[in-house]
């Protein structure tokens, strides 16, 4: 066996092909909180419109001036196209916010018959789990990803490529594993035993379960108030009738993710954390055999003058300064401690993200560059765009 | 003439919650604040509630149960005590102390009625997360919740969920009083919420100068001062001196830096001064400069709201069990308030 290098450089991430193949059809942005997913999912998604791609992005969290900048003012959890892009390739730009609650109250709606519909959508306990149960801005991402697939290629909905944030959450595995956990929490031990005895028949199938379910009724009752649980009985009992379980559909939207023509894209910041994070995410994937396109490290320093080590540039600092000469002698060793400082902080991150690399070799990579301000307009977002496809 | 300070929103406080952008540095501040409060001297309880563990990484001592675990005992006679806040056994031990529960205790367990209840049932988990703190923070040191007995605990600092969440985790009170409208999760809750209303707790922000961070502190002291909590400090982390005087940003940011003589000086010094090096460090240099004015217009806002601001600088190499240390001590004029407050006009 020969020895092979040490440390392969990574293969370059080709954005630019990603977005023009027309197998392409869902982009998905994912990471640790504030690495910048929506920044990349907004910014890949103009991109691909700009060059022919008919696009809608769904964003989750848009920092407010993004909103307003791809026209999201109006908060209706339907994509509007967004007017101001260059379209003359042929292609076009939707972009929609995701409004959870919302979108929960239309599974509602489009599953149950009015009146249980009604019933859900007032229950104490369904308004709590929709507008605040950890997962289910994540199983509602899925659920609204998988409209927007359904609806592609109609006239009111011209996409052929779906570009998607994900939502903020600590850990980027969250997203994948939130909406089966919602799901085998519905599907979960106690809820089934809260809603059998009433499928069975009322008490007669409560005696199936023996005292002990009598002592757990009686203890949760206690400590959370009877109304709670008829109140989630309820809920679970309309829900079930409603369609077969929340797993299965949850399962469903698995399903799709791993599809040929999907493509997950990792962001991460050139940080210990986010890197070990975007670590554990690209694992994952493989293990569930999703399609990963390539890891964006995203924000990496900027340095504008090449070939001028931090050591050199210290020591003629140190030079000038001791030199005592005019303000200009001044001037330029802060030039040269800053440049230091620059150089540094970029080989520092440089050298995390070839750690990345290393222990996951033939990953494609593609670093993005911090720029002066947050992304806030258009034109920010094509710069964010160019450096993702490595110009 | 003696100039009078108002008191800072934490003179009265004994319960310090930190919150702030997720990656900003809350572990780290909440951490060199329970240093800071322990140099009194006095104990102090710094305790977690998100399972992240972030304790035992800060000061570098094995994972941290749900036991009281000291991390810390300072020369001068202080100690930090920390505690990872775990739901499941909160409610255990909590049904434990109410219910005496032994068998049904396991059974609640077996049939998955602990896991509703700390995951699914809305508000609930943050009841007892809470619920635990306002038990530490009520408990003397004769083991009982009342009475004469002094306080187990001098001051006790969370280090709380981020600023997206933290309006609704501190005001969980009126979610869960409309869930659970009975019961003693609805009855703790509203003496809960007496305690986080109270002048006894505070709420600091942790940011940097960065927009988004800015923007959620911002949104967070709004959210906070709605619903009738305290914000106390806005702790700017990670601060960076400018490198450069006020007089060359000016003139960075506006290119006008004198190149040639710039050159002259690198060429003097030795190094081989071509128009690119030259270009590429006034480059950065105007780059540096838009960066200096971002910070000084986030710092503004932040001043606008009134509340006192505390710096801590970016340390080098990173935080560790002995650089918490120094952030501590840079926190201690802030915050360590003498107990007593001397009368006016007799010297020392
Ligand atoms: N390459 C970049 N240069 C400068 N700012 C950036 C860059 N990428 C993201 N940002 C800024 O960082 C912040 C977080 O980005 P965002 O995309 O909202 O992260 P996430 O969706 O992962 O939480 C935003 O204010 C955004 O404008
Ligand atoms: N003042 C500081 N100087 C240098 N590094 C810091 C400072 N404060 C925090 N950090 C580092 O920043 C990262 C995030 O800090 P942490 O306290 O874990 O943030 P949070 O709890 O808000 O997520 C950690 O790696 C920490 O060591
Ligand atoms: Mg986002
Ligand atoms: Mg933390």
């Amino acid at each position: 066996m020969s020895p092979g290098p040490v440390a392969k450089e990574a293969p370059a991430l080709d954005v630019d092909a990603l977005l023009a193949d027309p197998e392409t059809s869902i982009i998905v942005c994912c990471g640790a909180g504030g690495v910048g997913k929506t920044t990349t999912a907004a910014a890949l998604g103009l991109r691909a419109a700009e060059a022919g791609r008919r696009v809608v992005v769904l964003t989750i969290d848009p920092a407010r001036r993004l909103a307003q900048s791809l026209g999201l003012t109006e908060l209706d959890n339907t994509p509007r196209p967004v007017t101001d892009i260059d379209g003359s390739a042929g292609g076009s730009l939707h972009a929609m916010m995701l409004d959870m609650k919302r979108t929960f109250d239309e599974v509602v709606l489009a599953h149950a018959d009015p009146d249980k519909a009604e019933q859900i959508l007032a229950n104490p306990f369904y308004l709590a789990v929709s507008s605040s149960f950890a997962g289910t801005q994540e199983y509602m991402a899925m659920e609204k990803l998988g409209q927007l697939k359904a609806a592609a290629g109609t006239a009111d909905a011209p996409w052929d490529l779906i570009v998607v944030d994900t939502p903020p959450s600590r850990s980027a595995l969250d997203f994948l594993d939130a909406p089966n956990r919602l799901g085998s929490f519905l599907d979960g031990r106690f809820i089934r035993l809260l809603t059998a005895p009433a499928k069975a028949g009322g008490r007669a199938g409560l005696k199936v379960f023996g005292v002990g379910v009598q002592l757990v009724t009686s203890t949760m009752t206690k400590i959370l108030g009877g109304q709670l649980l008829t109140d989630v009985q309820t809920f679970v009992n309309a829900l079930d009738t409603m369609f077969g379980g929340f797993r299965e559909r949850a399962d469903e939207t698995y399903r799709l993710l791993s599809e040929h023509g999907t493509a997950f894209l990792v962001v991460a910041a050139p940080e210990r954390d986010a890197l070990r994070e975007a670590s554990y995410f690209v694992d994952r994937l493989e293990a569930d055999r999703m399609p990963l396109a390539g890891l964006v490290v995203n924000r990496i320093g900027r340095v504008e003058a090449t070939g001028l080590t931090p050591s050199r540039a210290l020591s003629v600092a140190e030079a000038l300064e001791d030199g005592g000469g005019p303000k200009s002698a001044t001037n330029a060793a802060a030039l040269l401690r800053l440049h230091a400082t620059l150089v540094r902080t970029a080989e520092r991150q440089r050298e995390l993200a070839q750690r990345f690399s290393r222990s996951h070799p033939g990953i494609p990579v593609v670093q993005v560059p911090a720029l002066g301000r947050d992304v806030h307009d258009l034109d920010s977002l094509r710069q964010v765009g160019h450096a993702l496809a490595g110009s | 003439m003696t100039t009078r300070h108002t008191d800072p929103p934490w003179a009265n406080a004994r319960l310090h919650v930190v919150t702030g952008k997720g990656g900003t540095g809350k572990t780290t501040v909440a951490s060199a604040l329970a240093l800071a409060l322990a140099s009194k001297p006095g104990r102090v309880l710094l305790s977690e509630v998100e399972g992240r563990q972030g304790i035992s990484q800060t000061f570098d001592v094995p994972p941290l149960g749900t036991d009281e675990t000291r991390v810390v005992r300072l020369s001068g006679g202080g100690e930090v005590v920390g505690l990872s806040v775990e739901p499941k056994a909160a409610l255990l031990e909590y049904l434990q102390l109410f219910y005496k529960l032994g068998r049904a205790g396991r059974l609640l367990e077996k049939f998955g009625a602990i896991d509703f209840a700390t995951t699914i049932a809305p508000g609930v988990r943050d009841v007892l997360l809470i619920g635990k703190i306002y038990e530490a923070n009520r408990r003397r040191r004769d083991g009982r919740h009342k009475g004469d007995a002094a306080p187990v605990y001098d001051a006790l600092v969370l280090d709380a969920p981020p600023t997206g969440r933290i309006g609704r985790f501190l005001s969980v009170n009126s979610e869960v009083a409309d869930l659970a409208r009975v019961g003693p999760i609805h009855s703790q809750a509203g003496a809960i919420t007496r305690l986080l209303q109270s002048e006894q707790t505070v709420v600091h922000l942790v940011t940097l100068l960065e927009e988004m961070p800015v923007q959620e502190t911002l949104e967070a002291v709004n959210e906070l001062r709605s619903k009738g909590l305290r914000p106390g400090a806005i702790v700017v982390n990670m601060v960076r001196d400018p490198l450069l005087d006020d007089v060359a940003l000016d003139q960075a940011r506006a290119g006008r830096l004198h190149k040639a003589s710039i050159r002259t000086q690198l060429a003097d010094a030795g190094l081989q001064a071509t128009t690119e090096l030259v270009d590429g460090l006034l480059e950065e240099a105007r780059d540096h400069a838009q960066r200096i004015d971002l910070e000084r217009e986030q710092m503004g806002m932040l001043e606008a709201t009134g509340l006192p601001i505390v710096q801590l600088p970016a340390l080098p190499g990173g935080v560790d069990s002995g650089s918490v240390r120094e952030l501590a001590d840079l926190l201690v004029p802030a915050f360590v308030t003498p107990l007593v407050t001397p009368l006016e006009g007799v010297e020392p």
